[in-house]
């Protein structure tokens, strides 16, 4: 919502020719709204209006913290069981990715301060490529959850039992079937033995004894992290928007505000995101 | 502009031409659909508002007529199911909710302020166009095959129903995002744009109420979109969250639900609380009686409804310890609605009365108000809810409350603006026969529910004991009546709009700041910053002017 707070349009002309008190104040600034006063009362006021957009969005995105809070603890052995689905090395990856991206975002509003417009395109142009590569890495992940057919609900039919993953084995230490499983990932041996997915297979002793409804784990996945990439595509949408008008030269000193509300929605996202990777992944 | 007097400018603003006024500042209809002044924006609201109010008003008289007679009077079951879910939906999410902050809230709160314009006139005209793209998809759900599960899309049924669900919650969602933005807008604007003087504790108390509900509007709605957003994820894929069957727990849903849904009902009432704290005092003449405490009252009603969603569900297995907790923060807030009782009888008292038509619809607020609010206290205690449960009794408490209290005041408050909106006066006398004729059909219609409610006539059902006829036939006189009150309101209404503009600039003596704006107010409101000395309702100064028919100020005031 930050774009609309900061790019208003100039006022009409009005046709009977208005007195306004600070008529010269706005003459001298067209990116000053007829009904503010002076540019420090309109930016304060985009600048209260963004942080109470951003209430609404940890409230909005509360709903399902608090739907994982209940079903972690209702269901523990549910999510002890699905997280070795997910491979931490991709969701770190993203979290260093995304910190990153948070960095120029704050850099960018420091260059739309100081006036510093090159700057300030290099560094909006960085927090795209970073966020596209954050959606790069998530589409990754979510096709390889395709793949394994490990989905939300009623949908969720691993391929593979949690006992052949080369995440459980290293956290568990078992030798037993790793190479088995590895082997049998990468070169399709001889006999197609376990693709078949339904097929019993023999787990090895000590191996888990898959709880029920671990889809609901994916559901919550599959939720939290979808919400939060639409969020990061908005954010995508929003930095372009603002790219367009820094090539303008539209940003400096006085007239920043636009720039400093996409980049506290930014840091949101972020911030959504440093609390879904331990949550999700991270879990013992 | 030259402005010799300008001393006197914002005092006698009438003197200035209405050639200009919002209304004829621009022509056709892009200069509506494209406007982001906040006068038009309310106006487009409140015309769409009624609207949505007469399509619920003609579902609450179909189920009423298929009521006449146990079984089948003229529509089966399931059209029965459909048209009560669709007069909850549409009298919920695009009436009671948007009817006094959006419409005229829209339209009075720059006013009253002294502002220009609302902090975010682009995202106000957005809001304007998600409430219609919202009202479509509830529309849609309507001709397509409407869902049946009544307005609080319980699960499971909601999940399995074979009715249009999705569209009707997706409807619900997108007006979410609606009320949250307008809410936004609000408080920011009464944080950042109120001009020179005009300090937290001059703020009329409509803002005062408008401001507590939107602060209920920004913290609760987003909760409801996530659930309803949840709920559509489910039915579209099955994710199992409210599924018992994956090992979901539907008693979440009716949580989320309720965590915004009792909240809701203060986002409906607060700003009638608002409507009639300003016209009390007006109308009697006298300065507003505990004016700190009508206003923190709201704030306290505000953060006190957050904590009470828990009544909803005595009967769904919650624990007793919750239910009692729940329970008790029920009666405390009581305490706040009754401090604004008080003080508005207390206004009353010794005050000189002018019964006029927004008075009227204030005191008749004040009779149903009451008896809505203090049957909701009988459904508070445990012992006794586990009988009311789903009863006609609880149909008649909530009617008591939105109908009686939130759209009685929106009507009080559309009555008492009117003249400001459109710069024309209404037939004062029809205003009176039909306030008392909405008076008695409102009461016929619910009062009879009480006593269905506590014999054990269950509520949403199609069919009923030969026992129960009587009283369901009352009801439905009622609401007939009440159905003949809107269409004469509606009648003289329109009218009034035939006419040329004849509305003095304040028309009631009223001391708040949208009445030194000419009626209809100009384009800019305000050709200069008024500057606030006073509070909000002190009349002294104001005396009546039968050349203008309105009330003019007096000259000897100096500021």
């Amino acid at each position: 919502m930050a774009q609309l707070v900061a790019d208003q349009v100039p006022p009409h002309e009005p046709s009977g020719g208005h007195a306004h008190a600070q008529d010269a104040e706005h003459a001298a600034n067209p990116f000053l709204a007829h009904h503010f006063d002076t540019p420090k009362d309109q930016f304060e006021a985009g600048k209260l209006g963004i942080w109470i957009f951003l209430i609404t969005e940890i409230l909005f995105f509360g709903g399902l913290f608090c739907a994982y809070a209940i079903y972690r603890s209702l269901h523990p052995e549910v999510f002890v069981y699905a997280h070795y689905y997910l491979d931490t090395f991709w969701g770190a990856a993203n979290t260093g990715v995304l910190i990153l991206s948070s960095l120029t975002a704050a850099w960018a509003v420091r260059n739309a301060q100081l006036g510093e417009r090159k700057k300030l395109i290099f560094n909006i142009i960085a927090t795209i490529c970073l966020a596209c590569c954050f959606l790069g890495v998530k589409y990754v992940e979510y096709a390889h959850k395709f793949h394994e057919q490990t989905l939300p609900g009623k949908y969720f039919n691993p391929k593979h039992e949690v006992w052949e993953l080369e995440s459980y084995q290293k956290a568990h230490g078992q030798h037993v079937s790793g190479h088995a499983a590895a082997e049998h990932e990468a070169a399709e041996p001889p006999a197609a033995s376990g693709e078949a997915p339904g097929e019993a297979k023999t787990p090895p002793p000590g191996a888990p004894v898959r709880p029920r409804n671990v889809g609901v784990f994916f559901s919550i996945y599959f939720c939290m992290t979808g919400l939060h990439g639409i969020h990061v595509v908005a954010g995508i949408i929003t930095w372009l928007w603002i790219l367009r008008r820094a090539v303008r030269g539209e940003f400096g000193p006085g007239h920043f505000g636009a720039v400093d509300y996409a980049a506290l929605y930014w840091h949101l996202v972020d911030l959504i995101w440093i609390y879904l990777f331990p949550l999700l992944y991270l879990i013992h | 502009m030259t402005s010799p007097s300008a001393t006197a400018d914002v005092l006698t603003a009438p003197a200035e031409s209405d050639s200009d006024s919002y209304l004829t500042h621009d022509k056709g209809i892009l200069s509506w659909l494209l406007t982001l002044d906040h006068k038009r924006i309310g106006v487009m609201y409140l015309g769409c508002v009624l609207t949505a109010f007469l399509l619920g008003g003609v579902f609450a008289l179909l189920l009423r007529t298929e009521l006449l007679t146990p079984g089948r009077t003229i529509v089966d079951h399931d059209t029965y199911n459909q048209l009560f879910t669709l007069h909850g939906a549409v009298m919920v999410f695009l009436v009671i909710i948007p009817g006094i902050p959006a419409a005229l809230g829209n339209f009075i709160l720059p006013l009253q302020l002294g502002a220009k314009d609302v902090a975010f006139p682009r995202l106000n005209l957005a809001s304007w166009y998600l409430w219609v793209i919202g009202a479509t998809f509830l529309l849609v759900s309507l001709v397509t095959n409407a869902a049946d599960t009544g307005w609080t899309f319980y699960t499971p049924y909601s999940t399995t129903t074979t009715t249009s669900v999705i569209p009707a919650l997706f409807g619900a969602f997108i007006l979410g995002f609606s009320s949250i933005f307008t809410g936004l807008n609000f408080i920011t604007t009464m944080h950042k744009l109120r001009p020179p003087g005009m300090t937290w504790f001059r703020m009329p108390l409509f803002l005062w109420a408008l401001y507590s509900t939107a602060v209920i509007q920004v913290l609760a709605t987003p909760v409801l979109a996530i659930t309803l957003l949840m709920l559509i994820v489910e039915r579209f894929v099955g994710i199992g969250i409210f599924d018992p069957a994956l090992g979901g727990d539907p008693v979440l849903f009716q949580h989320f639900f309720w965590f915004y849904s009792h909240p809701a009902v203060y986002i409906m009432i607060v700003p009638a609380f608002g409507v009639v704290s300003e016209i009390f005092p007006t109308f009697s003449r006298k300065r507003i009686f505990g004016y700190k405490f009508i206003a923190l009252s709201s704030v306290a009603i505000a953060i006190l409804g957050f904590l009470v969603w828990g009544h909803h569900m005595f009967v769904s297995g919650q624990s007793v310890v919750a239910a009692t907790i729940f329970s008790g923060i029920t009666f405390l807030i009581a305490i706040p609605t009754a401090i604004k009782v008080f003080n508005w009888i207390t206004t009353m008292y010794k005050g000189g009365l002018h019964l006029d038509t927004p008075m009227l619809y204030a005191l008749f607020f004040l009779w149903v108000f009451s008896i809505g609010g203090l049957t909701g206290i009988f459904l508070g205690v445990m012992s006794l809810d586990v009988h009311l449960h789903d009863t006609y009794f609880v149909v008649a408490h909530f009617h008591y409350v939105m109908m009686g209290g939130s759209i009685t005041a929106f009507l009080a408050g559309t009555h008492y603006w009117w003249p400001k909106m459109f710069g024309r006066t209404y037939n004062e006398k029809w205003g009176r026969i039909s306030c008392g004729l909405l008076f008695v059909g409102l009461n016929l219609t619910f009062f009879p529910q009480f006593i269905l409610g506590t014999r054990g006539m269950p509520r949403r059902y199609y069919n009923y004991l030969e026992e129960f006829q009587g009283l369901h036939q009352l009801s439905t006189i009622g609401a007939y009546l009440m159905g003949v009150a809107f269409v004469i309101t509606a009648v003289y209404l329109l009218a009034s709009l035939r006419k040329p503009a004849d509305a003095p600039a304040n028309p009631w003596g009223a001391n708040t700041l949208e009445w030194r704006a000419a009626s209809p107010p100009p384009y800019y409101n305000f050709h200069n910053p008024p500057e606030v000395v006073e509070g909000p309702y002190e009349y002294a100064d104001w005396v009546y002017d039968k050349r203008t028919r309105g009330y003019q100020r007096k000259a000897s005031h100096g500021s």
